[in-house]
């Protein structure tokens, strides 16, 4: 099960979810990492080590736990900033991917010299998540800002041949994922985010898919803004990662308000924190930082750049495995190039549930339905997928056993 | 394995063959709904007479995108309640609605449910259930709409 890249056995040791027989006393074959990762014995023991020792509220009392929860959640911080080649004061905890989208699309709409007005543009693409699709919608409704979107090929690619004029100079924001959730497709991020920044627009590039599965240096990535979710690259559920230029979120008020982000309380009126702390309100989850520093450590120590060449040699099996099986059509791009982990495909005469169900009953776990993808499937003409998805555990073996489940499937309904 | 269970022949069958499809004038009321965690839909249209003062279910007719069991169940809830008086209807339709809820563990009455008793298999897949109930709920959503239109 050694890979070139990754020691895949040794690996695999270390997540007992993986340990675990499911339907027909089947070994679980888990291929649905994409909507959340399974997680190592390393940020589960860090996770139960912050409660069972460290456990107090950060950022408060004079006490020594206090002061080792707090120490644990700001090294998360660090940490963190580390693995984004960020600066500490630029990482800003949330609960999730979601919540940092939010939080930006929110600043932008309130007072302050972020906001945008009516007759601005927001441009998006027809790619995205709803996470990073359904918060513009909103932002441009409360507004009257327009909202705005480049185009996916056929191939499931991003259109961007009319960057240059779908980037004009009302446009405020370009928000962009940084990897598609379905086909897996990389959009030219940098690209986009130096046409934008000539033109005045900042960039938010959505790395919930990303920043899991690829070294992700915000420099050179070019976006002022970078979420993610730390349960989809090992960490715990309920922390995800704002990563935000200093100079824009120090322009930028408060989403969540409450304790912890004030510097000033009077009846009248308060002031805030700078960033980070100024997005933080309430008792920050110490231990699920201390879990997604953990994931961020584990992670580290494979090295980004094997975990991105193991998925990549993953991906490429199962593109050559899908294209063998007559009646199944892959979306999204045909060959690694730009491309991650995440492989979306249909089934002809098998509708996505069906084969999820079949493969289930094989021990395989994917993802069917449009994976909170619906203007991507509308756009590449289909109603749901089936979406496998690859981390650092999976195996080639996996990947046939996924080639052959889909083979059962079109034989149970008849169609292969 | 379990997945004759849940797939009877019967599923298979009316999922290959789907009876009563395709939209039919006249109708009373016409609804689309949608199972939000994966995309299908169903557009269904119900046609009610009165007998006696009794509304009854003249047509049911669908057009729908979606599962074998989305699909099969719409099939063979058509078979199931044209004709049928809607308290009957109803009443079936409460009927599959808690042999969906049943988890597996309840004995589905056959002189009720008639061929609607193959879905049993599905009651013990929470993620599916949905899938059995899409068309039976637009049915119940439509023709609430037609006795609101017709009082």
């Amino acid at each position: 099960m050694t890979s070139v890249h990754l020691d895949v056995e040794a690996i695999r040791a270390d997540f007992p979810a993986l340990a675990r027989a499911v339907r027909n006393d089947k070994p679980l074959i888990y291929l649905d990492s994409g909507a959340t990762s399974q997680k190592p014995v390393q940020v589960l023991d860090a996770v139960r080590s912050a409660y069972e020792q460290h456990n107090a509220a950060a950022h408060r009392g004079t006490h020594l736990l206090g002061e080792e929860a707090t120490d644990l959640y700001e090294g998360a911080r660090a940490t963190v900033a580390a693995f984004l080649a960020a600066r500490p004061d630029e990482v800003v905890f949330t609960k999730n991917a979601t919540e940092a989208v939010n939080l930006v699309a929110y600043a932008l709409s309130a007072p302050g010299r972020l906001q945008v007005q009516a007759g601005d543009e927001v441009l998006i693409t027809e790619m995205e998540h709803h996470a990073n699709l359904v918060p513009w919608q909103q932002l441009c409704e409360r507004t009257g800002a327009t909202l705005r979107w480049l185009d996916v090929t056929h191939e499931g690619r991003l259109d961007t041949d009319d960057l240059d004029s779908m980037i004009t100079g009302r446009t405020r924001i370009v928000a962009v994922t940084h990897q598609s959730n379905v086909t897996g497709t990389i959009p030219p991020v940098a690209e986009i985010a130096r046409v934008a920044h000539e033109k005045g627009a900042i960039v938010l590039a959505d790395g919930a898919q990303s920043v899991p599965h690829q070294p992700v240096d915000v420099t050179a990535l070019g976006a002022d803004f970078l979420v993610f979710s730390s349960h989809k690259m090992l960490g715990p559920y309920g922390i995800g990662v704002l990563f935000g230029r200093a100079e824009l979120l120090e322009a930028m008020p408060p989403f969540l308000t409450g304790g912890s982000m004030i510097e000033v309380v009077r009846m009248e009126s308060s002031t805030f924190l700078p960033p980070p702390q100024r997005f933080e309100p309430g008792v920050p989850a110490i231990a699920e930082a201390a879990g997604l520093a953990a994931a961020v450590d584990y992670l580290t120590a494979l090295g980004m750049d094997n975990v991105a060449a193991h998925e990549e040699s993953l991906t490429a099996h199962a593109l050559d495995a899908l294209r063998e099986i007559g009646g199944v059509r892959i979306l999204g791009p045909d060959t690694t190039k730009d491309r991650g982990g995440a492989v979306a495909f249909e089934v002809d005469g098998v509708h996505p549930h069906d084969v999820g169900q079949v493969l289930d009953e094989l021990g395989i776990a994917v993802r069917t339905g449009h994976h909170c993808a619906w203007p991507l499937h509308r756009a590449l003409g289909v109603q749901a997928s089936t979406r496998a998805s690859f981390y650092v555990y999976n195996t080639h073996d996996e990947v046939d056993a996924l080639a052959d489940g889909i083979r059962y499937a079109q034989r149970f309904f008849g169609t292969g | 394995m379990q997945l004759e269970s849940m797939y009877q022949d019967i599923i298979l069958d009316h999922y290959r063959n789907p009876h009563h499809k395709g939209l039919r004038d006249p109708f009373d009321a016409e609804v689309h709904h949608v199972n939000p965690v994966c995309g299908d839909e169903v557009t269904l249209r119900v046609s009610l007479k009165d007998v006696n003062g009794e509304p009854v279910v003249e047509d049911v007719s669908y057009d729908s995108l979606g599962c074998s069991i989305s699909q099969a169940s719409a099939s063979v809830m058509s078979d199931l309640i044209i004709g049928k008086p809607v308290a009957e209807a109803m009443t079936i339709s409460q009927a599959f609605l808690e042999l969906m809820q049943s988890k597996g563990t309840r004995e589905p009455d056959e002189g009720v449910l008639e061929d609607a008793v193959a879905f049993v298999g599905v009651s013990k897949y929470p993620a599916r259930i949905k899938c059995a109930l899409l068309g039976w709920m637009a049915w119940k959503d439509a023709t609430a709409q037609a006795m609101e239109v017709a009082q």
